[in-house]
């Protein structure tokens, strides 16, 4: 059974300017994420401590997207 | 990064895990003609995972990101369906690209494999797919050596594969795997992206599930409704063979053929 690679859950571990995340994942990779457009269209918030679904980039797995926020 | 080479005890109950799952998927393919329904080849091999006193490693397989767990015992992809298929009433029928995944966990180790069979006649184009695939398997039995880094053999599965005019899917991959089905490394069958950081030095006694999966058109693909079915996004057939490895000196030496 192959292994998903691209979406990963995390924790944020910092909000920078630009609506930018740092995420710890669970792997303990750290990626640079923005909010998926969706998420911001329907005003939730992100604070640090939150655990996220982040989607990577297949291109450059150092960035990602945020999608969903757990609770 | 190293990874946990497994001792000659380990690696002889991998081989007799690896061993159940070669004689399901034997089954299948003899199972796997038109008429029969994938939920059909689902109840056969439990059933034989059963008698040789095996579980189901994929059975309850939590989902990634929190969808229901995996709710068949074997995946079963059709056509267009890459992997994670879920078994139920859909019949194959002649001209299927059928590709079949077994994954057992037997005494506390697991084997994981897989096959693409061609149902009936096919398109030269399909039967060179699927034998591509297969063949980015053998590569692997001669190229991943201990010693050498696993980018090098992903290059070669990759530039094979993108010679015949097919594409390497990259949002799965191959995984370490032992007592547990999905350990640390990540295998993927590409090289570029996360490769440069995560790419691994093979040593003996390392053991990897491989598994090339190939789409006849372009390499996207998306995850269906059900949550676990993964389409080729322009729905060209894809093909999935993989075998669970123990590397060795001189190659890598497949648990999971009889």
């Amino acid at each position: 059974m192959a292994k998903d690679v691209i979406r990963l859950e995390g924790k944020v571990a910092e909000a920078l300017p630009n609506a930018m995340f740092r995420v710890e994942l669970e792997n303990g990779h750290r990626v640079l994420a923005h909010v998926s457009g969706r998420m911001r269209m329907n005003f939730i918030r992100i604070l640090p401590g939150d655990q996220v679904t982040v989607e990577l980039s297949p291109y450059d797995l150092a960035k990602g997207r945020i999608v969903y926020r757990a609770g | 990064m190293t990874i946990r080479p497994k001792n000659a005890e380990a690696i002889v109950k991998m081989r007799a895990a690896g061993q159940v799952v070669a004689e399901v998927l034997d089954l299948l393919r003899s199972l796997c003609r038109p008429g029969i329904t994938t939920a059909d080849l689902d109840a056969a091999a439990v059933r034989l995972m059963g008698e040789r006193g095996a579980r189901s490693l994929f059975r309850g397989q939590p989902h990634p990101r929190g969808r229901s767990p995996y709710p068949g015992n074997i995946c079963v992809s059709v056509n267009e369906e890459l992997v994670h298929g879920i078994p139920g009433p859909r019949r194959i029928v002649e001209g299927d690209v059928v590709s079949v995944d077994v994954g057992v966990e037997k005494d506390g180790w697991c084997g994981d494999a897989a096959r693409t069979f061609v149902v009936g006649r096919a398109t030269p184009g399909v039967l060179s797919l699927v034998e591509t695939t297969a063949e980015a398997l053998e590569i692997v039995r001669r190229e991943a050596r201990a010693g050498v880094l696993w980018s090098a053999v992903a290059g070669c599965i990759q530039t094979l594969v993108e010679s015949r005019g097919f594409s390497v899917v990259r949002e799965y991959v191959g995984h370490g795997i032992g007592r547990q089905m999905w350990e640390a490394p990540r295998v993927p069958n590409y090289v570029g992206g996360d490769m440069a950081r995560d790419d691994f030095l093979l040593a003996e006694g390392v053991t990897l599930a491989v598994e090339p999966m190939v789409s006849m058109g372009r390499r996207h693909v998306r995850e269906m409704a059900d949550g676990w079915t993964v389409v080729a996004a322009d729905g060209m057939p894809c093909a999935h063979f993989e075998d669970t490895f123990v590397i060795r000196p001189d190659g890598a030496e497949p648990l999971t053929r009889l």
